[in-house]
């Protein structure tokens, strides 16, 4: 099939970007959304003109480094779903697709469609850990937890850290990302004992990074491809009160 | 304490608080009005108890600090959120993934009070300052507010007005009732199911409710 593309240029983070329209034909739709890019990718190089700059690693949805925002929706169309595991079968013969990188104030563009996501790294710094070492994994039965905790601090960490949350809010809110850290940890008996603390930290650096408050609209949650919930965001919450009560 | 003002989540639950704060006003508010469907003295009876009633005096003045709270900050927060995004992207397609209403607050909340504005000078300051005619009901001396009410809501225009301001409110409800709970950490997966029909029904509740009141009146001018 052919299919239109509108890509966001951008030489490096001082040079303006703007679209470029691509026309490419002879794409299967048993590509993958990225496949895809590599095949315009290898038209461009045969043309002599640069690459698109696009991050992807793992590409079965478990590392986090895609991030493209398609046709107005963080990771494209669907749901549950990162970048990599998109397939062209979403689009049809001679469809217009554009493609922008994550923007937000805190996630600088730095070439093309990527956006330079260290700002997460530095909210994980500030609290996303326990601050003793709890040695190696622990044998299973020696620290009984609850299933329904278990289960709700293992779907947290299922969070892989990819964005889509900042880039879906409408006010670049990274409150999805920072309450599934503090949500995984704070049910957990190692992590709890800092929960509060935790979420208190973990709030001011992403506060002092630039990213915006949480208006409760729900558009992280439906856009995150590991479905991670707002009631973490409810509990987050929860801690900050218990932070605030304790100071 | 300072620290948690400073924070994001700590100004939201300033904006929470004040907001559960507001809808409980709007039940008590919606109540009295009903009275007036009851007829003249009923109305008046009860606008007089509100009136005269020491505990309403002490709520007042933390009704107006209510709404400062709530309008102070969330106006401060919408403006913070404003600079989070300095290039804008080319394609938005949230209509799957967000409510209309929970993108929108900022304008509903604008909406709501001009609304209030006008509100407050047809009705609130002509009974606080305003020359008022007085009715005996039983030695007691009462002021006249159904009439005040009734004049007003037999011009078309105005009607329209007041039930543009309802379905404004109850959007603003629709989304900003779960909402607060959320933010002050009131709500998990089964709760929050629990608070959206609450919230729902609460919405539909206050929109028709004060809907209601000029259509009455306007429809009985016609009678």
């Amino acid at each position: 099939m052919e299919i239109k593309l509108k890509i966001w240029r951008q030489k490096n983070a001082t040079s303006e970007g703007t679209f470029i329209d691509y026309i490419l034909t002879g794409v299967s739709e048993e590509m993958s959304f990225l496949e895809m890019l590599d095949f315009l990718n290898t038209t461009l190089i045969e043309r002599g003109d640069e690459p698109v700059a696009f991050e992807h690693d793992c590409r079965e949805g478990i590392c986090g480094s895609c991030s493209l925002y398609i046709n107005g929706r963080p990771h494209g169309p669907g749901n549950l779903v990162t970048t990599c595991e998109l397939r062209m079968t979403r689009f049809k013969d001679g469809d217009n697709i554009v493609v922008e990188p994550w923007r937000a104030k805190s996630f600088p563009v730095i070439k093309d469609l990527i956006a330079d996501r260290s700002a997460f790294d530095k909210i994980m710094e500030a609290g996303g850990f326990i601050s003793v070492n709890t040695g190696s994994a622990p044998e299973a039965n020696s620290i009984p937890i609850m299933k329904e905790a278990s289960d709700e601090a293992f779907d947290a960490a299922t969070c892989i850290g990819c964005g889509a949350c900042v880039a879906a809010c409408k006010n670049s809110s990274a409150m999805l990302f920072v309450a599934a850290k503090v949500s995984h940890l704070a049910l957990l008996s190692q992590g709890r004992a800092e929960s509060a603390r935790r979420a208190r930290a973990m709030v001011t650096k992403m506060d002092e990074l630039g990213f915006g408050s949480c208006t409760n609209t729900g558009a992280c949650e439906a856009e995150c491809p590991k479905g991670i919930s707002l009631a973490h965001i409810a509990r987050l919450n929860r801690e900050f009160l218990k932070a605030g009560i304790k100071s | 304490m300072s620290s948690f003002i400073n924070a994001s989540v700590g100004k939201k639950f300033l904006v929470s608080i004040s907001g559960i704060f507001l809808i409980t006003f709007l039940a008590v508010h919606l109540t009295v009005n009903l009275f007036l469907l009851a007829g003249q003295e009923s109305y008046n009876m009860a606008a007089h108890f509100m009136a005269t009633n020491p505990a309403i005096k002490i709520m007042e003045p933390l009704l107006a600090l209510g709404f400062l709270l709530h309008i102070g900050y969330s106006a401060f927060l919408t403006f913070t959120n404003r600079d989070t995004r300095p290039l804008k992207y080319a394609m938005v397609d949230q209509k799957e993934t967000s409510t209309w209403p929970s993108r929108n607050m900022f304008v509903l909340g604008t909406l709501i009070f001009i609304f209030l504005v006008l509100h407050l000078s047809n009705f609130w300051v002509k009974m606080k300052f305003g020359e008022m005619s007085y009715i005996d009901y039983g030695g007691e001396m009462v002021q006249d507010a159904y009439s005040l009410i009734k004049a007003k809501f037999v011009i078309w225009w105005y009607v329209i007005i007041y039930i543009a301001g309802a379905v404004f409110l109850g959007l603003h409800l629709l989304h900003g009732f779960q909402s607060a709970f959320q933010t002050l950490g009131l709500s998990n997966q089964l709760w929050r199911k629990r608070l959206m029909i609450l919230g729902t029904a609460y919405s539909i509740i206050i929109a028709t409710g004060f809907s209601i009141i000029p259509i009455y009146f306007l429809v009985n001018a016609f009678l």
